[in-house]
């Protein structure tokens, strides 16, 4: 267990220095000379020559990598171009936005799913059943960005009772557990929760399926147990995979929140990719795009160690 | 057995297998499938090879055929050694082997026709002429090539499945049949018919079989001689009657008279076995049966015991056997 | 008893179907998916044969009018932003909208397919170093990777298609390759080796057959996901260029109209999600079809 929790360690590093170099590489599979964005389209030969120093684009690419690794770990991303901030400061004020709604997401994605997978599974082929699973399928097929726009349609346009964009009144940025902010976080948080509904739907229904079909269900109901003891049996057997799931469904959306994002025009990580993306800003795109991929690695490693101590059928040596 | 030359031997054939572990996905420790293990074999007889499961009986045929590359040894076909003087696909072609598992040993797309030809059609042969062949051998293990050619193995019963692998097995026309577990998983009244269909087609088809198997009546039943291994080393070899009515080595006294009999007669007074095989990673030192032997001493501690032959082709690798061994029992 | 049982034997027994007639013939009695196939099936011709339908111009707009409802006389489902007939821009829209959602999982499934199988066939190193590069990609979520591609390749179909393939080889690998190492390890691969044949003919002959089928029913799986994917990078302009129909970049222009026509506005996603459900439905449909124990 301990050597399977420090095997698991010791091999996420190797993972992240390689996502590491596809984000670096991302600036180089990009078209055109990575200083054009820099540069005023007038710009001298000479003047071309020297910001290339100064970016050390000048250098050989395994150098370029060391030298951007070895600031990346002390936490310094570069610059944007755009606004001149330093990247991380603006991914640091984007990322706890984005956290916000992917969290609400996906609690709100799992109590469902977890809901209606259980029903589902429990009374399988009822028309609770069906009537769950096509949910689930729904959920996994849904544009989601444009739910989000039918979501507005219904609850903005013709209710008029939530706000259609942004993170808090007036177009503030900073978030605060008030009404006024939640009000905002509610339409997003619901558009975005649909897709893990539908994938815990899925999962939890077929995990209950596989454990009322097993034999020590039956024995257990044979001993005398009640219908309320087997749920618990049930509880305790689906919990480590559905966890599990949840915390990789909760990478997907931090992840994956740029669509949202841009519909609701929520000022997290996904508005500051799609920016950077217009505006060309390179190093606001690699930088963004590191943060997020290793917090989904880091997640990824919690997951594995937390279903691995919680699930004593996993013995990894 | 006599002077002749032997249809195949095998010699110090050895296997293990690396166990990984740790932090660095390291060798940690050895599995020792098959250590040493020699054996000959004369064309037309059947050797029977018993063993508790793991003992290395399966690992011994696929390494026969070369499914397995061994880690040393020599096999030789007809005085050929394989590898020098006999090539890898010629071997194949003289050997064949039929599996345990006889839904997976089919493969479920094609049918079992398809299946009985593919081996001819690799080594040459026309497609019709593949096809005659694939009708006239599932006649011969009686299943109607009109009714059974163009079926798919989901659609037979594990009787029929096995004659198609009988089949399969018999297109190459192989000298020596290497049946692995073939009729254990069988129903015991299918089991009776197929074996018998094995004796029959041992007679048609002057082969040899080496008949794996943990069942003892089975090997009884089929053999002439039988090799008892256990964790990978071959304990006792010798002609049926030599095993079954005077065995020497302990383990296989203890085998024998675990298997169930109809006679009240025949029950021994011998010490049944205890507990399971030690782990076959890392085996005891010396006898690798010591640690469950009631007469097992220092000696056997020390030193692994070699084969002592008992005369009439029967020899037990046990130190009670060899003179001067130092076991107390042992002649000096 | 004998004579007459004979006299009632056929010549030859009736062939037995071939394994994938028989996948067909179960596939065709699911309701379920032979509505999918039906819509998809429509939309699919109505898109390749848009131009002779006798549609509207797609490209052609009018100033005057702009953001007509749904049952306008002569524009049966409106105009968009610009003017333009929304049926025809719909009908037109499934020609990209189709091909950059299904044209990825395409690729991916033959680039995958040939790792997959190759790492789980020849195993040891060379299984290492494929499955250890492809354990990279899924270090990043899928939207995730897809945009940093995109974003960094910049927006237009090609370097869409490129970063939609990117993002779905590794999962059609990783499949590949527990599947053929599921297959290599029966006994029918050993009993082929046996029977003297090369690696190439077991790999055509025996392990093709068993893991190209359920490696296409993961694939078909994702066509969803892609659809989704596909059409959302061109809603958020990294796809399609206008004024091409394609139904995520409608979404994208006619988001601003939601507060005039609603409706018409939602259309494109109404479109995507009617191809995506189909899709799901029709690979849930297939993989139960495939599965022979039943």
């Amino acid at each position: 267990m301990l050597l399977y929790i420090l095997r698991r360690l010791l091999y996420v590093l190797p993972v992240a220095l390689a996502v590491s170099l596809v984000c670096f590489l991302l600036v180089h599979i990009a078209p055109g000379d990575p200083l054009i964005s820099v540069l005023p389209p007038d710009a001298s030969q000479q003047l071309q020559e020297e910001m290339r120093k100064v970016y050390g684009f000048d250098r050989p690419l395994p150098v370029q990598f060391g030298i951007w690794i070895g600031r990346a770990v002390q936490g310094d991303l570069g610059s944007s171009i755009a606004t001149g901030r330093t990247v991380a400061s603006e991914v640091g004020r984007a990322v706890g936005n984005t956290f916000i709604l992917a969290v609400a997401a996906t609690l709100l994605g799992f109590v469902l799913g977890a809901l209606f997978g259980f029903v589902a599974g429990y009374f399988r082929d009822s028309w609770i059943d069906k009537a769950a699973t096509t949910l689930a399928i729904a959920g996994v097929s849904l544009p989601h960005y444009w739910l989000g726009m039918v979501l507005v349609i219904v609850f903005s346009v013709w209710l008029g009772v939530l706000p259609a964009v942004g993170a808090g009144p007036g177009g503030s940025t900073d978030w605060a557990w008030d009404w006024a902010h939640i009000r905002h976080l509610i339409l997003p948080a619901v558009t975005m929760s649909v897709i893990p509904m539908g994938i815990v739907t899925r999962t939890i229904r077929a995990l209950v399926g596989d454990i009322l079909s097993q034999e020590f269900v039956d024995a257990l109901r044979a001993k005398g147990l009640t219908d309320g003891g087997v749920f618990l049996h049930v509880v305790k057997n689906a919990a480590p995979t559905a966890l599990a799931v949840m915390g990789v469904q909760l990478g997907y959306l931090l992840g994956g929140s740029i669509l949202i994002e841009t519909v609701f025009s929520w000022p997290g990580t996904g508005f500051l990719l799609n920016a950077a993306i217009f505006q060309r800003d390179l190093p606001l795109l690699q930088g963004t795009i590191l943060v997020l991929a290793l917090f989904f690695v880091g997640l990824n490693l919690a997951v594995d160690v937390v279903q691995t101590a919680l699930d004593p059928r996993i013995k990894r040596g | 057995m006599s002077g002749a030359e032997p249809l195949l031997s095998v010699a110090e054939l050895t296997k293990h297998f690396p166990v990984l572990g740790g932090l660095f996905h390291r060798r940690v420790a050895t599995v020792h499938a098959v250590d040493a293990l020699s054996f000959e074999l004369a064309k037309g007889e059947t050797l029977g090879i018993v063993g508790e499961s793991g003992c290395g009986k399966s690992t011994t045929a696929r390494l026969t055929m070369r499914l397995l590359e061994p880690d040393a040894g020599r096999i030789a076909l007809g005085g050929a050694e394989v590898g020098r003087e006999l090539s890898l696909r010629a071997l194949r072609r003289r050997v064949q082997m039929v599996f345990q598992d006889s839904y997976a040993s089919l493969n479920p797309r094609l049918t079992v026709e398809d299946t009985i030809a593919f081996g001819p059609r690799v080594q040459g042969a026309s497609e019709d002429a593949a096809r005659a062949k694939a009708a006239d051998l599932l006649a011969r293990v009686g299943l109607d090539p009109m009714l059974f050619a163009r079926r798919y193995p989901h659609e037979l019963s594990g009787g029929q499945r096995q004659r198609v692998n009988i089949a399969r097995a018999l297109a190459l026309e192989p000298e020596i049949l290497i049946l692995d577990e073939a009729v254990s998983a069988l129903d015991k009244s299918v089991e009776a018919q197929v074996l018998n269909l094995l004796l029959d087609l041992k007679a048609q088809l002057c082969l040899t079989y080496i008949f794996i198997s943990h069942d003892l009546n089975v090997v009884q039943y089929i053999s002439d001689r039988v090799m008892v291994m256990y964790l990978g080393r071959m304990v006792e070899i010798g002609p049926v009657e030599a095993i079954y009515g005077g065995a020497r080595h302990p383990y296989t006294r203890a085998l024998l008279s675990a298997m169930p009999s109809m006679d009240p007669e025949r029950r021994t007074q011998e010490a049944p076995l205890a507990g399971d095989p030690p782990n076959p990673i890392d085996p005891p030192s010396g006898c690798r049966f010591r640690t469950r032997c009631a007469m097992a001493e220092t000696a056997c501690e020390r030193a692994v015991p070699a084969p002592t032959a008992l005369g009439a082709g029967h020899a037990v690798a046990c130190h009670m056997a060899a003179p001067g061994s130092g076991h107390s029992r042992a002649a000096t | 008893m004998s004579a007459p049982a004979a006299a009632l034997t056929p010549v030859a027994a009736p062939a037995a179907r071939g394994y994938w007639a028989n996948v067909g013939r179960r596939l065709t009695r699911d309701p379920v998916s032979m509505a999918c196939l039906g819509v998809l099936a429509l939309i699919l011709l109505a898109a390749v044969f848009a131009p002779y339908l006798g549609l509207a111009d797609p490209y052609r707009g009018s100033m005057i009018r702009r953001l007509r409802p749904i049952g306008t006389e002569g524009y049966p489902l409106g105009t968009d932003e610009l003017g333009r007939d929304m049926l025809s821009r719909l009908i037109h829209g499934g020609r990209l909208s189709l091909l950059i959602g299904i044209l990825p999982v395409i690729n991916a499934f033959v680039i995958g397919s040939l790792l997959g199988i190759l790492a789980g066939y020849v195993g040891g190193r060379v299984n290492m170093a494929i499955m250890r590069t492809i354990d990279v990609f899924f270090a990043f979520p899928s939207v995730l990777l897809a945009i940093a591609i995109s974003g960094a390749l910049g927006a237009g179909i090609v370097n869409s298609l490129v970063s939609l393939t990117v993002v779905f080889v590794p999962p059609i690998t990783r499949v590949a390759e527990s599947v053929t190492t599921g297959v290599r390890n029966l006994d029918f691969v050993d009993a082929a080796r046996a029977s003297g044949a090369g690696a190439l003919t077991v790999m055509r002959v025996h392990i093709l057959g068993n893991v190209l089928g359920p490696i296409f029913v993961y694939a078909t799986s994702l066509i969803s996901v892609s659809m989704i994917l596909a059409s959302g990078l061109s809603f958020l302009g990294l796809g399609t260029k206008p004024p091409e129909p394609e139904w995520g970049l409608m979404l994208n222009t006619l988001r601003t109209a939601i507060y005039v026509n609603p409706w018409v506005a939602a259309l494109p996603g109404a479109m995507i999600f009617a191809v995506s459900i189909c899709f799901n439905l029709l690979s849930d449909g297939l993989r139960s079809a495939m599965d022979v124990r039943r």
